[in-house]
C-alpha cells in the first residue's frame, strides 16, 4: 500500500447535545480515489468540514496528518494553502462573474497593485483545458449548466495546486452524461497524481470508480474496504451503511388503516422554473384513512418538493397531473386552499419555514386558523389562551406559559408547537416532513405517540423521513423516492433497511 | 428595599419598552431646564404636538411597512402632492371640504396600491419601487403648482384641521376661567379608562398564570402614566385645549393600535414580518398583506398631506420634502426592527415625539440648524444601538 497522504486519527466532534463524530479514523493513500459513504447524518460532511478547517483546530479533538505533517487548520485558507481543495454540494461560484474571474477569485494574479487580467485569462484557459471544459473563459458562470459549473469549481481548485481534492456529492444534481464525464475527469486527474475523496450516495458510481471505500455510520468509522481485493459490492456497502440495530423506540400501535382512499395523486410531475429542471417525474401514490405512509429517500430526492407541490405549491412549480382528495379532483393554488380542504403540512425546517420564532407559543399555534378564535376579524384573547393551553396539555408542550416566545423553547418543544399549530386547523391529512429531525429521543417518542393517536382517530399521515428505522417503525406502507420519481413501494411487512436503501440509491 | 429591587428588575427586563418613555422624559426635562421653562409652556407643547401630527401619522403607516420588511420612500412627496391636489380642488374646482377630504384619502390609497404592485407581484425591492414614486410625486407636485406657485387656501373649515382647537363646554366660565374644561374632562376620562383596562388586563393575566408586574411596581406604573397624561392634559388645557390635529392623531393611533394588537389582520401582518415563508405556508396571502400595508401607508400619506397643507393654509412647491425620512427615523427611534416582525405603533408615535421635541427644544435654545441635524442623527443612531443591544442581551 502506498504511503498515506492523509491520516485523520481519533476525530471527535460534538455539537450542543449531539456527538456528530466519535473517534473517527480515516486514512487516504496517495493517488487513490477514496469514496466516503454513509446515510444522511452519518457524519461525512462534518468529517470533511473538520478536514478543511471549517471547524477550526481546537473545536474537535483528534489529530490530522497531511503529507506526513500534523496540521492545525484554523480556517479554509490554511487547508487550501496546504493543498486541500473542497467542492461542496452547493457550488461556491459567483454567478454574475465570468469563468476566469471565478477560477482566480481570492487568488488573483497580480502585477504590482493591479490584477493582470491577460495572464488570468491565459492561465484560466489552461485550467479549463485540464478539466476538458470547452467554454470561453469570459462566459458568465450564470450561463453555464450545473455540470459545467461543477467543472469550473474543479478548475478553480486545480488552479490552487491541490494535492487532495474533496467532492461532496458532485453528481447529485447532474444528469447521466455529465456524471459520466465528471467521473472520467476524476480518473484522469488520478493519472496526474491528484488524490480524491468522493462523497456519494450513488453506490453504482462508487463501485465503478473507487479504489477504497470507507463507510461511516452514526458518526463512527464502520470499515474501510479495498476495491482491488474485491471487497466492494452494493450488498456489502448497504449492509454496512444501515447495519444498525433497531431499538424498540417506537410505541406499539394497533393498525387502524382502512380501505378508504383519502388522497390520490397520479401522473404528478413538477417543473421548477427557478432551477430550470424537473423536480418530480410522473409520481403516483395514494393514502388511506387511518394510515401512516412513510416516504423514504435520500436528501434532495424530491420528497419535500412532492409535499410542497401538493400543499398549495408555494414555490410556483409548473405542475402536471391529477390529485384527488377524498375522491374529488382538486388542485390547490395556495396553501390556504389546501388548509381549507383539510390538508396540513409540518415543514422539515421548523425554524426557517415553520415557526415565527419571535412570537409566542399561543400566537404560533393559532396562526393558521385564527378565524376560529375571532369574530368579525377581532381576536378573542381568552379563546386563544384556552386553545393554546389545551394543546399544551394534550401534546405536552413544556413551557412555563403559552405566552413564552417560541425561540426560547427546546427543539423538541418547538416541534410540538409546529404540530399543535397544524392540528388546530383540524386536518384529515397531515404531512409531516422530517418530524423528528434534531430532537432528542424522549421528544421523538412523544411525537410518535401523538402520530399513533391521530391515526387511531381517523387521520391520515404522510411521514417524510430520512431515518430508516423511523420509517420502518412507524409506517403502514413505504414509498421510496429517488431523483424525483417513486422508485418503489413496499408494504411494511416486506420493507427492510437494505431494500429501501437499494431503491433509494438506484 | 424589596420595592427598589423589584423596580430595578422590571426596568432591566422591560428596558426596551420603557426606554423610549424615559428618553422622552429626559429630553423634555433637559429642554425645560435649559429654556427656563419655556419648553414646557402650554403654548409650546401645543405647538409641538401640532408639528408632530403630520410626521406621526406617516410614522404609524411606516411602522407597518417596516414590520413587513419593506420601506416606502414615496410618502413625503405623495403627501405634498395630495396636499396640492386638495388645495386645487378647494380653490380652483370649488369643491366642498367634505368632498375633497375623502377624495384625497382615496387617491392616497390608490397611490399606495400602485407602489405595492411591483413589490407584491414582481418582487421588485420596495426601495426601488418607492424611490420611483418619490421622483414621480415630486414631479407631480411641481407640475400641479407650476402655474400658480403657492396656492393659498381660504377655506376655514379645512384650515381648522391643522390650526383649530376643539370647542369648550359652554356656560362654565365661572369655574377655572382660563382653562379648557372639555380637554380636562377628556383627559380625566382617558386616565380612568386606562386604569380600568390595565387592572382588567392584569386580572386576566393572573387568571392564566402569566407573569405580571409586582403590585407595587404596577401601581407605580399606573401613577407614572396617569401623571404624564394628566400633566399633558393640564398643560394643553391651559392654552387652547386639544387641537383637531391631536384629536386626529389620537384616533389614528387608537385605530392602528387596535388593528395591530387585536385583529386577525394585525396578526397576519406581524406573521408576514416575522417569517414570510412560514406565513405563506400557514395560508396567509403575503401578496394581499403587502397591498393592505402599502394601501394604508398611502391613506396615511394623504392624511399627512391634508394636515400639513391645512397647517400652512396653503400648498407649496416643496411640501413634503424629507417627510419620509423623518417618518422612518421616528419609526426606528420608536423601536421598529429592520429585520421585520417587531415594532409597535405606539412606539413610533413616541419616536416621532422624541424627534420633534429635539427640533422644538433646540429651536427655543436658538441652536443653529446645522447642529440640530447632527444632534438628531446622533439620537437616531443611539436609539437604534440601544434597541439592538438590549434585544441581543436578552437572549
Amino acid at each position: 500500500m502506498k504511503p498515506p497522504i492523509l491520516e485523520m486519527k481519533n476525530i471527535t466532534k460534538e455539537f450542543p447535545g449531539v456527538k456528530a463524530l466519535s473517534d473517527v479514523s480515516f486514512r487516504v493513500a496517495e493517488g487513490e480515489i477514496h469514496c466516503l459513504v454513509g446515510e444522511n447524518g452519518a457524519g461525512k460532511s462534518t468529517l470533511m468540514k473538520v478536514l478543511s478547517g471549517v471547524y477550526p483546530y481546537g473545536s474537535y479533538s483528534g489529530e490530522i496528518l497531511f503529507n506526513g505533517q500534523v496540521q492545525k487548520f484554523s480556517g479554509i485558507r490554511d487547508s487550501e494553502r496546504a493543498g486541500i481543495g473542497i467542492i461542496y454540494q452547493e457550488l461556491a461560484l459567483v454567478p454574475e462573474m465570468s469563468v476566469y474571474e471565478n477560477i482566480f477569485l481570492g487568488n488573483e494574479i497580480c502585477k504590482g497593485w493591479t490584477v493582470d487580467w491577460n495572464e488570468t485569462i491565459r492561465r484560466a484557459s489552461q485550467m479549463l483545458a485540464k478539466v476538458r471544459l470547452d467554454v470561453n473563459p469570459e462566459t458568465k458562470v450564470r450561463d453555464l449548466g450545473v455540470g459545467k459549473q461543477q467543472l469550473v469549481e474543479i478548475a478553480k481548485a486545480l488552479s490552487r495546486d491541490v494535492k487532495l481534492l474533496i467532492l461532496d456529492e458532485p453528481t447529485a444534481a447532474l444528469n447521466e452524461d455529465d456524471s459520466a464525464n465528471l467521473l472520467d475527469l476524476l480518473r484522469d486527474l488520478k493519472q496526474h497524481g491528484v488524490t480524491c475523496i468522493l462523497i456519494s450516495h450513488k453506490l453504482k458510481e462508487v463501485i465503478s470508480i473507487a479504489d477504497t471505500v470507507t463507510v461511516l455510520r452514526d458518526g463512527k468509522t464502520i470499515c474501510t474496504l479495498d476495491a482491488k481485493k474485491g471487497e466492494v459490492s452494493e450488498q456489502v456497502l448497504i449492509k454496512h451503511m444501515v447495519g444498525r440495530e433497531i431499538n424498540n423506540v417506537y410505541p406499539p400501535r394497533e393498525r387502524s388503516c382502512t380501505d378508504e382512499v383519502v388522497l390520490e395523486v397520479k401522473n404528478w410531475s413538477a417543473y421548477d422554473p427557478k432551477l430550470g429542471r424537473m423536480v418530480l417525474k410522473d409520481v403516483a401514490f395514494n393514502l388511506k384513512k387511518g394510515e401512516i405512509v412513510g416516504f423514504a429517500g435520500l436528501m434532495g430526492s424530491g420528497r419535500t418538493e412532492l409535499a410542497r407541490s401538493i400543499f398549495g405549491n408555494p414555490d410556483g412549480y409548473e405542475i402536471m397531473g391529477e390529485m384527488y382528495v377524498r375522491g374529488k379532483k382538486q388542485r390547490f393554488n395556495h396553501p390556504k386552499d389546501a388548509i381549507q380542504a383539510g390538508v396540513a403540512y409540518v415543514t422539515e425546517d421548523r425554524k426557517a419555514k415553520g415557526l415565527i420564532l419571535i412570537q409566542d407559543v399561543k400566537q404560533n399555534i393559532t396562526l393558521a386558523n385564527l378565524r376560529e378564535i375571532a369574530s368579525h376579524g377581532v381576536i378573542d384573547g381568552n379563546a386563544e389562551v384556552k386553545v393554546a393551553n389545551e394543546y399544551r396539555e394534550s401534546i405536552n408542550i413544556k413551557t412555563p406559559t403559552v405566552a413564552q416566545v417560541v425561540g426560547n423553547l427546546s427543539g423538541g418543544n418547538q416541534q410540538k408547537v409546529s404540530v399543535a399549530k397544524w392540528l388546530f386547523v383540524r386536518p384529515n391529512i397531515l404531512i409531516l416532513d422530517e418530524p423528528t429531525r434534531g430532537i432528542d429521543v424522549g421528544a421523538k417518542y412523544e411525537i410518535y405517540t401523538i402520530m399513533n393517536r391521530l391515526v387511531q382517530q381517523g387521520m391520515s399521515i404522510i411521514m417524510i423521513s430520512s431515518e430508516l428505522p423511523e420509517v420502518l417503525g412507524m409506517s403502514d406502507r413505504v414509498y421510496i423516492v429517488s431523483s424525483g420519481r417513486i422508485s418503489g413501494e413496499l408494504p411494511i411487512e416486506e420493507a427492510t433497511q437494505e431494500k429501501i436503501m437499494h431503491l433509494a440509491t438506484n | 428595599m424589596e420595592f427598589f429591587q423589584n423596580l430595578q428588575k422590571v426596568l432591566r427586563q422591560n428596558i426596551r419598552e420603557y426606554g423610549m418613555f424615559i428618553a422622552l422624559f429626559v429630553i423634555m426635562a433637559i429642554f425645560t431646564y435649559s429654556t427656563e421653562g419655556i419648553f414646557i409652556s402650554s403654548r409650546n407643547i401645543s405647538n409641538l404636538l401640532n408639528q408632530t401630527g403630520y410626521i406621526a401619522v406617516l410614522a404609524v403607516g411606516m411602522t407597518l411597512v417596516i414590520v413587513i420588511r419593506h420601506i416606502d420612500l414615496s410618502v413625503g412627496f405623495l403627501a405634498g402632492f395630495l396636499g396640492a391636489v386638495a388645495a386645487i380642488a378647494l380653490v380652483f374646482w370649488k369643491l366642498p371640504v367634505w368632498v375633497v377630504i375623502p377624495m384625497v384619502l382615496v387617491m392616497g390609497v390608490l397611490a399606495g396600491l400602485i407602489t405595492a404592485f411591483p413589490v407584491a407581484q414582481l418582487k421588485i425591492p420596495s426601495f426601488v419601487a418607492s424611490l420611483a414614486g418619490w421622483l414621480v410625486y415630486r414631479g407631480a407636485l411641481l407640475l400641479s403648482t407650476m402655474g400658480t406657485g403657492t396656492i393659498i387656501i381660504p377655506d376655514e373649515a379645512f384650515n381648522a384641521i391643522g390650526n383649530g382647537f376643539i370647542p369648550d363646554i359652554p356656560g362654565l366660565d365661572f369655574f377655572l376661567p382660563k382653562v379648557h374644561k372639555l380637554t380636562l374632562l377628556l383627559g380625566l376620562l382617558a386616565i380612568i379608562l386606562f386604569i380600568f383596562s390595565e387592572i382588567r388586563n392584569r386580572r386576566k393575566k393572573q387568571e392564566y398564570n402569566f407573569e405580571v408586574l409586582p403590585l407595587d411596581i404596577f401601581i407605580l406604573k399606573l401613577m407614572f402614566l396617569s401623571v404624564l397624561v394628566g400633566g399633558i392634559t393640564w398643560v394643553l388645557a391651559g392654552y387652547n385645549g386639544l387641537s383637531w390635529t391631536v384629536v386626529i392623531m389620537l384616533i389614528v393611533v387608537a385605530i392602528y393600535h387596535f388593528v395591530t394588537t387585536q385583529t386577525v389582520l394585525g396578526r397576519h401582518i406581524y406573521a408576514v414580518g416575522g417569517n414570510p415563508e412560514a406565513a405563506e405556508l400557514s395560508g396567509i396571502n403575503v401578496k394581499n398583506i403587502t397591498y393592505v400595508v402599502f394601501g394604508s401607508m398611502g391613506l396615511l400619506s394623504a392624511l399627512s398631506g391634508i394636515l400639513f397643507t391645512s397647517r400652512l393654509q396653503s400648498a407649496t412647491t416643496t411640501a413634503g420634502t424629507l417627510f419620509e425620512l423623518d417618518a422612518i427615523a421616528a419609526a426606528y427611534v420608536g423601536g421598529v426592527s429592520a429585520a421585520g416582525g417587531v415594532g409597535k405603533v405606539t412606539g413610533s408615535i413616541i419616536g416621532a415625539l422624541v424627534m420633534t421635541s429635539l427640533t422644538s427644544g433646540m429651536n427655543l435654545m436658538s441652536i443653529d440648524i446645522s447642529l440640530q441635524y447632527i444632534v438628531r442623527g446622533a439620537v437616531l443612531v443611539a436609539a437604534v444601538i440601544f434597541d439592538v443591544t438590549t434585544r441581543s442581551s436578552r437572549k
